[in-house]
């Protein structure tokens, strides 16, 4: 089913329920969510698979910025505006305006997904490398090392904690979004919330999927960061 | 993209960004025909309730959140409350948080602005907290040194210097609000979101225009608020992130900015 077909419809009326007590109370329903949840493990693997593609992407585009403006300095204000500026227009209006020009599907929410999550990412990682102590770098240089060098086994790694910081909050925020890409016509855990907006049982298996998801991520960074940055753990101790 | 396709879609977005201005600025039949649908007069009343509930909820989130980032700062604690919760608090989807308040206090005004609060209060929570924090620890033990009561420390010294940093996040707030406030509809409360979410009347143009304003909005918003944040900051502040910025090639925008931690 269409996310247009489905906007059209009055929200709530569209699934049958089974006339069970709590399911007819609009209760909160453990038998009805046992029954009903593999109706959400495809919305919710379309929601993975749009998120981390979404955020790759936007590392990708970020990370790169973030190391030519770390070069070119005066670049920093421009870009960083620039991204903050796309981050300011509604998702839902973009995803909306997007449509005549890439159609409705995965391609409109990713453009938009990726366009989102660019501010906070290139920002981090551009504050981490400038964040590098000035003693560093010169010892850095005076042991011979290149700019290549200094960059990628320095600045970048002393920068990780804040490029994974950057990271996080873009990994939140990108789940939260997906949920709205339904308005591109994409899948995702949203449409569903949708589909029965007013039980409450679909509204918090849906929803609680959501949050899950950006926990998993949440922990799935960290993990990744300390494994990034043995000296910490070894300060630390 | 092949060449054929590109010659189609030019024209089609043309015609479709055209019916979408002419929804803005004319009335026209509905799509399903009885209703008149559309032009300024419906557009700025929608965008009048947009505008109100919003600033409404950002009002409320920042009377609770500012004074709550601001007290946990200055004693140290809540670290987790403040910042953490905030983080993961983006992920919880704002479609599912109206919904689920749905069911216990209705459709209608309150229960968006409800969902609307709870959107504004989480930067403005963190960022107060983080604002203070970052002051210098010797700007408060010479204020207090001073003769300043804590509170006094709050009010004139702390406050003032997290300023910058909370301004950033009514910014945020504000951005989020409104765009979120584009579901309100769904709780019945009519905003810029009406056209998007019932295109059985107002169809596609009406999506369209509907987008391009809200699109508008956001961007005057930010703007606006951006110079409001400029002309607010206390000059000595203005001076310090400035030099501090120089030292580092850094405009000042960069230089504070809180961080999930």
């Amino acid at each position: 089913m269409s996310a247009l077909s489905l906007l059209a419809q009055v929200p709530g009326l569209n699934k049958e329920r089974k006339s069970s007590g709590c399911v007819q109370d609009n209760g909160f329903c453990p038998g009805w969510i046992v029954e009903n949840f593999d109706q959400y493990v495809e919305p919710f693997v379309e929601h993975v698979v749009l998120t981390v593609i979404a955020l790759s992407i936007g590392f990708a585009i970020a990370f790169a910025l973030a190391l030519f403006a770390h070069r070119q300095r005066w670049l920093v204000g421009p870009i960083g505006a620039g991204t903050n500026l796309l981050y300011t227009i509604p998702s839902i209006a973009a995803f909306l305006l997007l449509l005549p020009l890439t159609g409705r599907g995965n391609l409109t929410a990713l453009v938009v997904l990726v366009a989102y999550s660019l501010t906070f990412m290139f920002t981090n990682t551009v504050t981490g490398l400038a964040n590098v102590p000035r003693e560093v770098t010169d010892s850095a240089r005076g042991q011979g090392l290149t700019e290549n060098q200094m960059l990628w086994k320095v600045e970048v790694p002393l920068a990780v904690p804040e490029i994974f910081a950057g990271l996080r909050i873009a990994a939140t925020t990108t789940v939260g979004l997906v949920a709205l890409a339904f308005y591109a016509g994409a899948g995702g855990l949203g449409a569903e919330i949708l589909t029965d907006l007013y039980f409450k049982s679909n509204v918090v298996v849906a929803g609680g999927l959501c949050v899950l998801l950006a926990a998993a991520l949440d922990l799935v960074f960290l993990f990744s960061q300390r494994l990034l940055t043995p000296w910490a753990r070894a300060r630390a101790s | 993209m092949g060449e054929g396709q590109g010659v189609v879609i030019v024209p089609a977005l043309y015609a479709q960004v055209g019916e979408a201005v002419s929804f803005i600025f004319q009335r026209q039949p509905s799509v399903s025909g009885g209703t008149e649908i559309g032009g300024l007069g419906e557009i700025g009343s929608l965008t009048a309730n947009h505008l109100a509930i919003s600033f409404a909820a950002v009002a409320i989130g920042a009377a609770i959140a500012m004074p709550l980032g601001l007290y946990l700062g200055h004693v140290g604690k809540g670290e987790f409350a403040a910042v953490g919760v905030s983080n993961v608090g983006r992920a919880v989807p704002v479609l599912a948080l109206l919904a689920f308040f749905i069911a216990y206090t209705g459709i209608g005004f309150q229960t968006v602005i409800l969902v609307l609060i709870l959107l504004a209060i989480p930067p403005i929570l963190t960022n107060s907290y983080v604002g203070v924090r970052q002051v210098e620890r010797d700007a408060v033990d010479a204020a207090r040194g001073m003769g300043l009561s804590e509170a006094q420390i709050v009010r004139q010294v702390e406050f003032p210097m997290a300023l910058p940093i909370i301004f950033g996040a009514l910014r945020l707030s504000t951005i989020n609000v409104v765009a979120t406030a584009t579901i309100a509809p769904l709780a019945n409360f009519r905003t810029l979101g009406t056209p998007i979410i019932e295109p059985q009347t107002y169809g596609i143009p009406g999506q369209v225009g509907a987008a391009i304003v809200i699109a508008v909005l956001a961007l005057a918003l930010y703007a606006l608020l951006g110079a409001l944040q400029t002309a607010l900051t206390p000059k000595g502040l203005k001076l310090a992130a400035a030099q501090a910025a120089g030292a580092r090639g850094l405009p000042s925008f960069l230089r504070r900015r809180p961080q999930a931690t």
